[in-house]
């Protein structure tokens, strides 16, 4: 979680300088969820993503100088300066596809679940999603079929209470969103999103259903987005969020939590230790990014076609 | 239908083709999985799917439900993951529902991935036309997906083609478009027993001639034939060409077919506007400009959309007697020479109602 949160603040810090010229979409406060879910995976599972898909990129073990090259536009990037920021993927490392149009990775991940259970090579597939996707008809045909098939897919939903700038209660009655599992006839489960025992926990009963062919399972997970939707800053000057919503969500920091909760077996000490060298690798890939060539021009047309 | 063997060759129906050319890449390739509605009907998607689930088990045939956005974004997935799944919509129209699948994931998957990844996957949709079936039921869309680089769309006109292209376009590693036209399941043609490949490799040459050069796509490619005949025999010979794969484009083929006539007319089962005639005039006259001896012609279907009544229907699509008078307005044909080649289609189509199928097919709609 410290990683990810130091990979993302840099971003943030090195935006302003031009290199990285792409949309960027920051993880940060919502690390737990990636950290919980993708430890409760083996690499040889996947994972689908959306544009928010730094932290599960990298939860998942995705390459940072890879990723950091990707967002500056780089040959050298996970895909060669053809996505930038919301097109991660480490296919070696199970992140499939990171797909930044809402709901539109759900079914890709479904159909990667019922590629495995053909197969019976008994992967799981995570498609991790945003409030907001459950508002799109194809989340509810994914999870329709999924469920009929008994499909190795978990539904991962991170509730950030936002679609952008509007609040989910303009968007979405009142209601349980577990309560959407249940109409699909499918198992659920709602956690602290930011509480990083309890993602992981419930994150391994789902992927235990799923490897045991008891079906999908729609975990939901709340959580808070620190930053704009899109861009390096803060943006609580712009008052659409709830007055101290942002500030009592900071308190619910999960890496904070989990510095409490591990105590006196992590000080002060250990974790700066570890915070430096997060920031040795951190400046080593940003170094590499910069230094590392853009794609020749000449590349643009490869891969149209397979 | 059953098979007949007219002299050393065997006929069979445009759909009993679609249906073997399924068959034979199940039994070449067990990753191969058929994704659709109604997949075990009787009505088997008018025999396109007939008996493949008896002989190759539930497995290889999943029901799809009524949801074509997520059946095709499942069948990207499965793709992408190493299977080869066949998706049949019974119209084209219901793919648009499917539209941000096909256009963002299935297109896109290969370039975006910086090439990790394939997509082989086969989209049938078809072209409804006649008996009524009106504004939602009828439409040719293929300029749209023809629009996205990253997809491959297959018109066939001819049986024996339609399960070669069909096999080959299930072997191929990219998201193929397979086009298919109602009036066309019926018709009959030669078509070779067992496993056989035609390439997608875009537009051929079905017809010689050094007068005009007549590209047509699917069932106008049976209508230029028509026409190609009547001409014939009133002296003006047409060289007709079946467009075949519309997306890689081609068009060397007919270039180089214009640049020995001299003249272009392409016949569209779409809207003349924006359409494949549009493509292929715009490329014709960028490459072979000066070998035009005329202005070429357009044809395809009037700006509104298909009506229902056969009372509203004539005029609406191009037929082989559209494409005569056309052809011999371009070469100036002598007009008595054109009204009896004219006189001769009317004589082919007898009592035939506008809203069936034309004299090249057999059985009822």
């Amino acid at each position: 979680m410290l990683r990810i949160r130091l990979i993302e603040e840099a971003i943030a810090d090195h935006y302003a300088e031009g290199e990285m010229r792409c949309p960027v979409h920051l993880s940060i406060g919502q690390e737990a969820i990636a950290v919980g879910t993708c430890a409760a995976l083996e690499t040889s599972d996947k994972v689908y993503s959306t544009h928010r898909c730094h932290a599960h990129y990298l939860a998942k073990g995705g390459d940072l100088k890879r990723m950091m090259a990707e967002i500056c536009g780089k040959a050298a990037g996970c895909v060669g300066g053809r996505g930038g920021s919301m097109h991660l993927m480490d296919v070696p490392k199970g992140v499939m596809a990171s797909i930044p149009i809402v709901s539109s990775s759900i079914p890709v991940a479904v159909g990667s679940a019922l590629a495995d259970k053909r197969m019976r090579n008994g992967k799981v597939t995570v498609a991790f999603f945003g409030d907001a996707s459950v508002e799109e008809g194809v989340f509810h045909e994914s999870a329709n079929f999924a469920s009929l098939h008994k499909l190795p897919v978990i539904f991962l939903c991170e509730n950030n209470l936002y679609s952008v700038y509007t609040p989910i209660d303009q968007r979405q009655p009142n209601r349980p969103l577990t309560d959407l599992a249940k109409a699909h006839g499918m198992q659920a489960a709602h956690g602290d999103g930011n509480d990083l025992d309890e993602c992981y926990r419930l994150s391994v009963q789902a992927v235990e259903r799923a490897r045991n062919d008891q079906g999908p399972t729609l975990l939901v997970l709340d959580t808070y987005r620190w930053r704009e939707h899109c861009g390096p800053a803060f943006d609580d000057h712009l008052g659409y969020r709830k007055e101290g919503e942002l500030k009592k969500w900071e308190q619910r920091d999960p890496i904070r939590r989990f510095r409490e909760k591990l105590g006196i077996t992590f000080d002060a000490k250990m974790e700066s230790a570890m915070s430096a060298e997060i920031t040795a690798e951190i400046e080593e890939a940003r170094a590499f990014a910069r230094a590392t060539p853009l794609p020749d021009p000449s590349q643009a047309t490869r891969h149209v076609y397979a | 239908m059953n098979a007949v063997v007219q002299g050393h060759e065997r006929v069979i129906s445009l759909a009993e083709a679609i249906r073997e050319g399924i068959e034979e890449s199940f039994a070449k390739d067990e990753n191969t999985f058929l994704f659709a509605q109604g997949v075990s009907d009787p009505s088997s998607m008018w025999g396109t799917l007939k008996g493949i689930d008896n002989r190759f088990g539930e497995d290889r045939v999943i029901e799809m439900p009524i949801a074509e956005n997520g059946a095709v974004g499942i069948a990207v997935g499965a793709a992408i993951a190493g299977q080869r799944p066949i998706i049949s919509f019974h119209r084209v129209e219901f793919a648009l529902l499917a539209f941000e699948q096909i256009v963002n994931n299935a297109a896109k998957s290969s370039y975006i991935s910086n090439g990790q990844h394939k997509v082989p996957l086969v989209i049938r949709m078809v072209i409804g036309r006649g008996w009524g079936q009106g504004p939602e039921h009828s439409q040719s869309l293929e300029p749209l997906f023809a629009y996205f680089p990253g997809l491959k769309v297959v018109m066939p006109a001819f049986a024996g083609d339609a399960k070669g292209m069909l096999i080959a376009a299930i072997e191929d590693d990219n998201p193929v478009i397979f086009i298919e036209h109602r009036f066309l399941h019926n018709s009959t043609g030669h078509v070779p027993e067992g496993y056989y490949k035609n390439a997608l490799d875009g537009p051929r040459v079905v017809r010689e001639g050094k007068d005009v050069t007549i590209v047509a796509t699917s069932h106008g490619v049976l209508e230029a034939m028509r026409a190609a005949d009547v001409l014939h025999k009133i002296g003006c010979s047409a060289e007709v060409i079946d467009m075949r794969v519309l997306r890689p484009l081609n068009v060397a083929p007919i270039v180089a077919s214009v640049r020995k006539t001299g003249r272009l007319v392409t016949v569209d089962t779409g809207f003349v506007r924006f359409g494949i005639g549009a493509e292929i005039l715009a490329s014709v006259m960028t490459e072979a400009f000066n070998a035009l001896k005329a202005a070429p012609v357009r044809l395809g279907l009037p700006d509104h959309p298909t009506p229902s009544s056969r009372g509203l229907i004539p005029g609406f699509y191009p037929d082989s007697q559209r494409i005569v008078r056309e052809v011999g307005k371009m070469l100036s044909l002598d007009q008595a020479k054109v009204d009896s080649a004219l006189k001769e289609l009317d004589i082919q189509r007898k009592d035939l109602q506008i809203d069936q199928p034309d004299p090249f097919f057999k059985g009822p709609f």
